[in-house]
């Protein structure tokens, strides 16, 4: 695979995140800093409440820095919901956040249908496209979001994320809910999407299996920034103790056992992975 | 940074073929630019005419889904005889010819489905008609079971109701039952004055006011106001699962829901409706002094012997009435909601539409039952 070259597709700097509750502020970010390249797939690991989800919020510009600055894509990250903000980012909500009044197909064209210039069949092809490039059954079109199972829920936010090819897309805990089973087609499914269609993934996730299995690199973020990054290896190898706990507790041993030599040779943590 | 918009021109080769030269960006931002899509969809209308066109996609500089979409369509799902392009792009129309499905039409109803449907509708309304029913037998079995237990029941749930459904209503029914009052004493005013008939502006609100329009338009404003609000509150609760973890730990929610709200509606729906009925009467009042002249004074004295002390207590009955259909129907929409947001909605517009047609009907038949009694 062609390496591509390095742009920063998210940069924080100094990031503080300041929520003010009953008189005090609460201070979840302190001076966080991380930069995302084109092409990566950062998997974005802490405890709960560690503020994982904050930060990719304040990607999207949902949350404003209280200090410091989110530069996503070139520009200030809190312009991006402006309009035409389908085409620059896809964000997968925990729960999806499907539109209940619309139909899956409905949701899923979305975005292309708000444009109002392409023509309705175009636009329906397209949706179709996502829709099956998801693995959705063709009939699951029609069906309402209350409708749909839990997996069906989160590939049909994956299709309208992905609806207008944006570079960057977010995910937030995109196989929490979902049974063996289908975290690992999910997780198959992300991972082609990121080979083949070029994809800068940003991914918050508590599931060992997936981060393990599709991260090119992962940012731990604890005490309010972040304590560790770079690939698997090296992030167990630091002696924070939240990284002891999560990656070399039971369940972290049990995780990594599954890949050959799982502290070793950063690329061969790629190579194992399914495709 | 902005994308360079898609452009497509047509070359003629010395040999007479010809050849469309793709290039800028093919993806969906920048062709669903007004201008571009003009120009591009014009421009693939015109190479229909031309027959067997060469294909030449190498310098575009990004080629999406929907681009890839766009060519596939018009080239009729298959591929030209003859393309160029590189390995990306392939890939891509490749993955769109993959994928390209006929769009599945949703089902269409059919004239038996639209009969059979009717059908439904009139099961719902039996349906409805058995759910309150039984919502007003679980009500008199909770009734009882307080009775016996009074220390027991959940009273802390029944002071907090009162005070989101009486005391937060205190000012919006003032001001409603004021203007009303204005409105109405200056409405008669002129048509009393053609007969001299001045002093009968006291009969006329008081007995309108005391014995209709106070507790109806309490009534009104309270549907609209917790009835929707006791529908939400149930609604998000089964929406969320709570209403399930209820259950779950054996706590009985018609005793826990539905019967401290309709306590709370019963006790104060009447206490609001005094004072809509008082504000009403003061702004009429007022009203009355400023155009016909009568004074507070005169309007003090006379109200008690133009008005029957009965229509005080009938206006009262009325408003207990009130509440509680306000209150089981609050209930029964919401316990109906289905566990999806837009049911949510619906519910909470059902349950207030019915809740002020059921009391505007409910009314009608107090005042066919007491015509005799107070006038």
């Amino acid at each position: 695979m062609k390496q591509p070259v390095r742009q920063p597709v998210v940069e924080i700097d100094k990031l503080w995140s300041v929520f003010h509750e009953a008189g005090r502020d609460i201070v979840i970010h302190q001076d966080l800093s991380l930069r995302i390249d084109t092409g990566e797939l950062v998997s974005i690991v802490g405890g709960s409440g560690s503020g994982k989800t904050v930060l990719l919020r304040q990607m999207l510009g949902l949350e404003l820095p209280a200090r410091g600055r989110v530069t996503v894509l070139g520009e200030a990250a809190s312009g991006m919901g402006r309009e035409g903000a389908a085409s620059r980012v896809g964000m997968l909500f925990q729960h999806g956040a499907l539109f209940s009044a619309f139909s899956v197909l409905d949701n899923i064209a979305f975005a292309l249908r708000e444009l109002n210039t392409l023509p309705r069949d175009l636009i329906v092809d397209v949706a179709m496209v996502k829709l099956r490039m998801v693995g959705l059954e063709p009939s699951a079109a029609h069906k309402m979001p209350a409708d749909l199972s839990g997996g069906m829920i989160k590939r049909a936010a994956l299709a309208r994320a992905l609806i207008m090819d944006p570079p960057l897309l977010l995910l937030d805990e995109p196989t929490a809910g979902l049974d063996p089973g289908s975290a690992d087609e999910f997780c198959a499914l992300l991972q082609s999407l990121h080979q083949e269609l070029g994809l800068t993934v940003v991914m918050v996730t508590h599931d060992l299996d997936t981060l393990l299995e599709l991260s090119t690199r992962i940012a731990v973020v604890a005490d309010r920034h972040i304590v560790a990054d770079g690939s698997a290896a090296e992030v167990m190898a630091q002696p924070h103790p939240f990284i002891r706990e999560f990656f070399l507790g039971e369940r972290g041993r049990r995780a990594s056992a599954l890949l050959q030599e799982p502290l070793y040779g950063p690329s061969s943590l790629l190579a194992n992975t399914k495709t | 940074m902005p994308e360079a918009a898609p452009t497509l021109t047509l070359q003629t080769t010395p040999e007479g073929a010809h050849c469309a030269m793709l290039g800028g960006s093919w993806s969906a931002a920048p062709l669903a630019e007004p201008a571009s899509w003009r120009r591009i969809s014009q421009g693939l209308a015109d190479l229909v005419t031309k027959g067997s066109v060469r294909w030449d996609l190498r310098a575009i500089s990004r080629l999406d889904h929907a681009g890839a979409q766009v060519l596939w369509n018009h080239w009729g799902h298959q591929w030209p005889a003859q393309v160029q392009l590189n390995a990306g792009q392939r890939t891509m129309l490749e993955r769109v010819a993959h994928f390209t499905a006929p769009a599945v039409k949703p089902a269409r109803r059919s004239a038996r489905q639209a009969f059979l449907h009717l059908g439904k509708l009139l099961w719902l309304v039996w349906d409805h008609a058995l759910g309150m029913l039984a919502l007003v037998g679980q009500l008199l079995l909770d009734g009882l079971r307080l009775l016996r237990a009074p220390g027991r029941g959940p009273w802390r749930d029944v002071s907090g109701h009162i005070y989101h459904i009486g005391a937060t209503a205190l000012p919006v029914t003032a001001l409603v039952g004021f203007t009303i009052g204005v409105v109405l004493a200056y409405l008669m005013s002129r048509q009393l004055r053609q007969f001299g008939a001045d002093t009968f502006i006291v009969n006329i609100l008081g007995l309108a006011i005391i014995r209709e329009l106070g507790p109806m338009l309490a009534a009104i404003l309270i549907a609209g106001r917790s009835g929707s609000a006791i529908t939400a509150q149930i609604g998000v609760m089964r929406v969320t699962e709570e209403l399930d973890a209820m259950r779950v730990m054996g706590i009985a929610r018609g005793y826990r829901l539905v019967l401290p709200r309709a306590i709370a509606m019963a006790v104060a729906m009447p206490l609001i409706s005094v004072w809509t009925t008082l504000a009403a009467l003061l702004g009429g009042m007022l009203a009355a002094d400023v155009v016909l002249g009568v004074t507070p004074a005169y309007f003090f004295a006379t109200l008690p012997d133009a008005v029957e002390i009965s229509n005080l207590w009938l206006g009262l009955g009325k408003s207990v009435v009130f509440g509680l259909l306000i209150a089981l129907i609050g209930c029964h929409y919401g316990l109906r909601v289905k566990p999806n947001t837009e049911s949510l909605g619906q519910g909470t517009t059902t349950s207030v539409v019915t809740a002020i047609t059921v009391v505007l009907l409910v009314d009608a038949v107090f005042a066919v039952l007491f015509k005799s009694v107070g006038i």
